[in-house]
């Protein structure tokens, strides 16, 4: 066992260590806590996929997260208030079954990943940054400006989505899912950075002209990697939305795309386990210098300019040194 | 003799006034070696990139095992069998040398949109990519990091992730580029068994390994061929004494 695949394991054992500690010592609220930091880290993950494995610094994955939880608080509001989605042509009622938020919140930010990437991925650099930037201000806008759902204000929840055979509202139960869910993600990006389209991937992130000159374009690769990136983050959202019961414009802001990348950044750029990482370092910052100060972004301004100057694999990259070849 | 493997007929590239390919005419037949050889400066890299894809000729056409390359992008003149060494190494410096022929041989091989077994699992990819790798004499070296071997050794990679793709012409810019004598000694032999594999056009400034390789010679200088033949004749001719040789031996 290598000392990466050692510290994987400590960090896949440590979160529901944590909660279930937590649980005896009858602290819900920690619970959440952990739950939170579960969700961002599978963000992370889907947009490490992007920035780690494809050296792309989406600058917008807030939207995808966005378009997942607004995927996941429209359906719901509908099956609350008993009213159908739509009724022409045909009819479409909400629903409770975050079987059917998932999918339908990754399709649709898979969709908009499509045009985004279509546009942005012919270009490189701060460029690149800018234009997934303007993209999510553009949903962070349409989001704000939508009545129907609540606009700036939000879209409350009275209930969490369903699971079979699940008690989704208790926090444990909600966590396990969430757990399961992440791991199984890190496992498909794990699974993919070693395929042969992980390959490309690192490929199109290490020299592109040699890509090109293996006769594989780099657009489709990192096109496919964007799409897939966004559906992760999309699901994401679609559990956040369930955590919070609540969707807002927020989950669209560039501040929620720029957290995202400090989590990536903070555990481990490209590390497959470097978000989750970074997620509950993030969280435990957040909790323990939040209560002492409202300025506790001071605190992960400093973990980050430390982690930029001196350990550049972040958290990972400090306890298990260089990755492996990709 | 048969048809040309590669046919470039009446290139011409200008940027503004200057005018770096200048109707330039060449061919590449089965089995043979063409070097191509010219002062700095004298256009060399330029009709590469014609050749590659990576510039668009202003007129005349490429043709490439009997089609027509014009309009093709450099990953599919790759994909139809054009392998390619960079002047200046371009490899996956965090990959394995075997990765980097990995993904060389992946087009052949069904292509890189498959997401589920792992890459270097055993399979016909790899065993194309080990081969590749024992051609060049580097098959000890597969598991090492890139950036750990030495300005020779990714010289090597480069040319066996060209002999993956399954070439039907191989082009290679510069090649014993920064090498000591004695690994462009070795280099040049493995060039020499390789003709038979695809034929080689090769830009080269270490005239030994040239004279030593080459079947046939063309000299550009200032964007014009103005000498191609065999190598004797080459080495005769006046005009290349007096623009080339005779400046740089």
């Amino acid at each position: 066992m290598t000392r990466e695949t050692a510290l994987n394991l400590a960090l896949a054992l440590a979160l529901p260590a944590f909660v279930a500690s937590a649980y005896v010592a009858e602290e819900p609220f920690l619970i959440t806590l952990a739950t939170r930091a579960a969700i961002l880290a599978l963000a992370a993950t889907g947009l490490n996929l992007a920035l780690g494995f494809g050296g792309l610094v989406s600058f917008g994955h807030a939207a995808f997260f966005g378009i997942g939880g607004y995927a996941t608080g429209i359906l719901a509001s509908h099956a609350q208030d008993y009213t159908p989605l739509m009724e022409s042509p045909f009819l479409i009622e909400g629903t409770q079954a975050m079987l059917i938020h998932w999918p339908v919140g990754m399709i649709a930010a898979g969709c908009a990943a499509l045009v985004i990437g279509a546009l942005s991925l012919r270009t490189s650099g701060v460029y690149f940054i800018m234009i997934t930037l303007a993209f999510a201000q553009m949903f962070y806008y349409f989001a704000i400006s939508w009545p129907a759902y609540g606009g700036e204000d939000g879209l409350p929840l009275y209930l969490r989505s369903s699971f079979p055979g699940m008690n989704t509202l208790q926090p444990l139960p909600f966590f396990t899912l969430v757990f399961v869910v992440l791991i199984l993600a890190i496992g498909f990006c794990g699974m993919l950075s070693a395929s042969r389209f992980g390959l490309a991937l690192h490929g199109a992130r290490q020299t592109p002209a040699r890509l090109v000159a293996a006769g594989i374009g780099p657009f489709g690769v990192r096109m496919t990697a964007f799409v897939i990136s966004a559906m992760l983050t999309a699901l994401a959202g679609s559990l956040f939305a369930d955590l919070n019961r609540f969707v807002s414009p927020s989950m669209m802001s560039w501040h929620l795309s720029g957290e995202l990348i400090v989590l990536v950044i903070l555990g481990g750029v490209g590390r497959l386990f470097g978000p989750l990482a970074g997620a509950m370092l993030y969280v435990a910052i957040e909790h323990v210098a939040g209560g002492l100060t409202d300025h506790w972004q001071f605190f992960v301004g400093l973990l980050l300019l430390a982690v930029v100057l001196f350990a550049r694999g972040g958290l990972i990259g400090l306890l298990a040194g260089e990755r492996g070849h990709v | 003799m048969s048809e040309p493997v590669l046919k470039a007929g009446g290139l011409v590239k200008s940027f503004g006034a200057v005018v770096a390919t200048d109707s330039v005419s060449l061919t590449l037949n089965d089995g043979e070696i063409h070097a191509l050889i010219g002062p700095n400066g004298a256009g060399k890299s330029t009709l590469i990139k014609q050749i590659t894809g990576e510039l668009t000729q202003d007129s005349g056409s490429i043709e490439f095992a009997g089609k027509p390359l014009d309009g093709l992008t450099p990953q599919a003149r790759a994909r139809a069998g054009l392998g390619r060494s960079f002047q200046v190494s371009a490899l996956m410096p965090e990959m394995s040398a075997l990765q980097n022929v990995v993904l060389a041989a992946m087009v052949k091989e069904g292509g890189p949109y498959r997401f589920f077994r792992p890459v270097l699992a055993p399979g016909p990819l790899r065993d194309v990519a080990e081969a590749a790798l024992d051609r060049v004499g580097l098959s000890t070296r597969a598991g090492a990091r890139v950036a750990h071997l030495s300005h020779g050794e990714r010289r090597q990679v480069e040319i066996a992730a060209a002999l993956a793709l399954g070439p039907r012409a191989l082009l290679l810019d510069e090649p014993m580029a920064g090498m000591d004598p004695e690994g462009a000694a070795r280099l040049t032999t493995l060039l020499e068994g390789l003709r038979h594999e695809a034929p080689i056009l090769l830009v080269e400034h270490d005239m030994d390994a040239v004279f030593r390789l080459a079947d046939r010679i063309s000299v550009l200088v200032a964007g014009r061929i103005i000498a191609q033949g065999h190598p004797d004749e080459i080495r005769r001719d006046p005009a290349v004494r007096a623009a080339y040789l005779g400046d740089a031996p």
